[in-house]
């Protein structure tokens, strides 16, 4: 395909206008009101990202003015959640801003709850308010297009530029206009990676039409990893994926059933199930069992062995908080500003939660870093707070030179969710502005010949269906390319078996690891003929090829963490307990760009007091 | 549960094109008009739902676990600033929602950061985000963490 180029020389690049995205181009007009900020989206910021179909409850807000919580706090909380390992000092700094973030989405006109009582925002649970948030997103769209010089949407990010001057430093991105086919350059001082996690890496539970009603985003594609693994920057907690209870086959959420409607779990005979297992999980985690709240895992390891013990399905009792009309109507806007699928399946199943109790299941994995996970990049830590392991120069920087990261890019960072996530924006775009101000005038070198050799990988996919197709009559089998289709369903299977999906209760070893990177080594060879019919297939090929390299990186870190961390997420078979002697610490991996050889390694964790 | 388009609704106009996440709504090149081409990476989200100008795009829920005969339809209304939400369950009965999407005018409570004052050196070096500390809604300025960090201990 010959494809026209468009250049783009900015200051600061943001790539994916998320919710991490419109936070940083919001912040980097604010502090570099001289300096040109470019976003690239993969969709169209108005609808983009995790936050596309709106959000009931903004999950992180300390409502510090009315005491109600401090950073200190969340930071326990969002360690205690995560079994021990989180990086404190990025979730204290994004804890004491992000009340800020949600005080200016209200006078922006995001639509808050507020408790009758006290005039306060309506409290869900401890961290959560409660919003009508059917329209967060195109709120905080606003903001970046009002901030941002340019907003590219359709833009798929697939490679970034590496500076030829100095060593390891970040001299841009590229990638391809989904309805054009134009291949675009962008030349960026700084930039930021803030696009999304990884559905669809593991095998979803529904498999046919229903494929897509996946928990996260069928369009987060990983492209937050896969673009800083292909820089060689540092990744941290990979293995840490997350598995949701949630109501079955919608994936609608549970929070404020549990925390505001007051609405509690039983097995399939009406008892009380999580206590039958609390001896069996402090054998393997000791007292972490003993913490309050109990870690999301843990409780999704008592649901999980109650299944398997033969007492299934799990139901949530709904029946009585449903009599209330105020809560029955709370219980339906919560799926409908949210996951609109839940109440499709209960409307075409009949399933009204005032007569019904409604049935839960386990989520396959997903990877990501603003839940209760905290997967994502190794970054420096803000400048007063952390201790010198941490902190390399400018917040959020990752390991490479001028590549910041924010929401799902940023490892370690659990619980920040959409507020945290953008907020996290926000630092990582102030940083950058501090970075490009110090370069000066630092040039960089980004030659024609690194941009031409991105540009014929990133249509090979077209030219390799096009060859292929004349030699085949009809239909999808061909010997020398696979669809992206196929591709995706041979990764997910992969993953699914080898690395503690669903079909194998989330229960995976050595053995089966090692087995499941030979696949996926063979995988990467494949996908080098992956053949594209159209530039919506050719999107659908470089989103494979970044959840490839986010499964590559979560299969060899959970290799190389032995020990079971975290029960009701995933198992290690041959090491199933919590080893805190080991692995008290947080893991590192860095794939050489070069060879794509990965080295592991470990890193302290540090805790605040207490 | 896909979207579908009914034929006799949709005039071709692409809203649904310009907003879709997944990039699975495209206009059928012979008919000219828009259908969903990839329902197995629809997340249901409904933007195109609602983004629909003549009420073109409907939801009918995933074939593998959805029976037939529900509908769940959505009425977003920006000048009212409200979404109106209509439920049938298969066996006829009917939940209707209503809520508020913004209390603003669209976009009219954004500030124009470019027109306010050039932060100076000294702020850019201190760990505060523009308008703070004001926004965060104390006084004494940013929490200050309570203690030291202590490595790598068992607590």
């Amino acid at each position: 395909m010959r494809a026209k180029t468009v250049y783009e020389d900015c200051d600061i690049l943001v790539v994916g206008g998320g919710m991490g995205g419109t936070g940083a181009a919001y912040e980097s007009r604010y502090w570099g009101r001289d300096l040109k900020i470019v976003v690239a989206e993969k969709a169209n910021i108005d609808r983009s990202g995790a936050v596309a179909q709106g959000l009931y409850a903004i999950n992180c807000y300390m409502g510090t003015q009315w005491g109600e919580n401090n950073p200190e706090d969340h930071v326990r909380y969002a360690r205690n959640d995560l079994m021990g390992l989180v990086r404190e000092d990025l979730a204290f700094d994004m804890a004491r801003h992000v009340d800020s973030a949600v005080h200016k989405f209200e006078e922006w006109g995001l639509p808050f709850m507020r408790n009758p009582k006290t005039g306060r925002y309506q409290r869900e649970g401890k961290w959560q308010i409660m919003i009508h948030g059917e329209s967060y997103k195109p709120i905080v769209a606003d903001a970046a297009r009002k901030s941002a010089d340019k907003i590219y949407n359709r833009i798929m990010v697939t490679h970034l530029l590496m500076d030829e001057k100095k060593p390891n430093r970040v001299g841009g991105a590229v990638g391809f206009n989904v309805r054009t086919g134009a291949f675009h350059v962008f030349r960026a001082k700084a930039v930021i990676v803030s696009a999304g996690g990884a559905s669809h890496i593991f095998k979803p539970r529904s498999v046919g039409e229903g494929m897509g009603r996946t928990w996260y985003a069928p369009w987060s594609s990983g492209s937050a990893y896969a673009l800083s693994i292909q820089a060689g920057a540092k990744m941290t907690q990979m293995e840490n994926r997350i598995v949701l209870a949630r109501f079955k086959d919608g994936y609608g959420p549970v929070g404020a059933y549990f925390l505001h409607l007051k609405t509690y779990t039983q097995n399939a005979y009406g008892k009380e199930y999580e206590s039958n297992w609390y001896e069996d999980t402090k054998a393997m985690v000791g007292e972490y069992i003993d913490h309050h709240p109990v870690p999301t895992c843990l409780r999704n390891h008592a649901l999980i062995s109650e299944v398997k013990a033969g007492r299934g399905p799990i139901h949530m009792v709904t029946k009585e908080a449903f009599q209330d009309p105020h809560l029955e109507e709370v219980g339906w806007e919560n799926f409908l500003g949210m996951t609109v699928s839940q109440a499709v399946v209960w409307a075409s199943q009949d399933i009204d939660p005032k007569y019904i109790n409604p049935e839960l299941t386990t989520s396959e994995p997903y990877v990501m870093g603003s839940h209760a996970t905290c997967s994502g990049a190794w970054c420096s830590g803000p400048e007063d707070l952390s201790p010198d392991e941490y902190q390399w120069g400018y917040n959020r920087m990752m390991t490479v030179e001028g590549l910041f990261g924010a929401g799902d890019a940023i490892g370690g960072t659990a619980h920040a969710f959409s507020s945290g996530s953008f907020t996290e924006g926000r630092l990582a775009a102030k940083a950058a502005v501090k970075y490009v101000k110090d370069l000066r005038n630092a040039t960089m070198t980004v030659s024609d010949g690194q941009i031409d050799g991105f540009k014929k990988a990133v249509y090979k996919p077209l030219e390799n269906y096009k060859v292929g197709r004349n030699e085949i009559v009809s239909g999808t089998v061909s010997p020398s390319y696979l669809l992206p289709i196929q591709g995706l369903q041979r990764l997910e299977k992969t993953m699914d078996e080898y690395v503690g999906g669903i079909s194998v209760n989330y229960m995976t070893n050595d053995k089966l690891l090692a087995r499941g990177i030979e696949l996926l080594n063979i995988m990467e060879e494949d996908f080098e003929h992956l053949g594209a019919e159209d530039l919506h297939q050719l999107q659908r090929a470089w989103e494979l090829k970044h959840r490839l390299l986010a499964s590559q990186s979560v299969a060899q870190h959970t290799l190389y963490r032995e020990e079971t961390r975290w029960p009701g997420y995933y198992y290690r078979g041959d090491h199933m307990k919590l080893d805190d002697e080991n692995w008290h610490c947080l893991t590192l991996s860095r794939r050489d760009p070069e060879t794509g050889d990965w080295a592991m390694e470990k890193a302290p964790v540090y805790h605040i007091v207490d | 549960m896909p979207t579908f388009v009914y034929m006799t609704r949709c005039d071709g106009c692409g809203h649904c094109v310009d907003i879709c996440p997944s990039d699975i709504m495209h206009i059928d090149k012979k008919l000219r008009r828009a259908t969903n081409i990839e329902p197995n990476m629809c997340w249901e989200c409904y933007s195109c739902v609602k983004a629909c100008p003549q009420n073109a795009i409907d939801v009918r829920g995933y074939a593998d676990f959805a029976p037939l005969g529900h509908s769940v339809r959505v009425l977003r209304e920006e000048e009212k600033g409200t979404i109106s939400w209509r439920i049938r369950f298969r066996d006829g009965r009917e939940k209707n929602f209503v809520s508020p999407i913004c209390t603003a005018k669209w976009g009219e409570k954004i500030e124009d950061l470019a027109s306010l004052p050039v932060p100076d050196e000294e702020a850019l070096n201190s760990q505060l985000l523009c308008y703070e500390p004001d926004v965060l809604g104390y006084a004494g300025g940013l929490r200050k963490l309570p203690g030291k960090f202590k490595q790598g201990v068992y607590y």
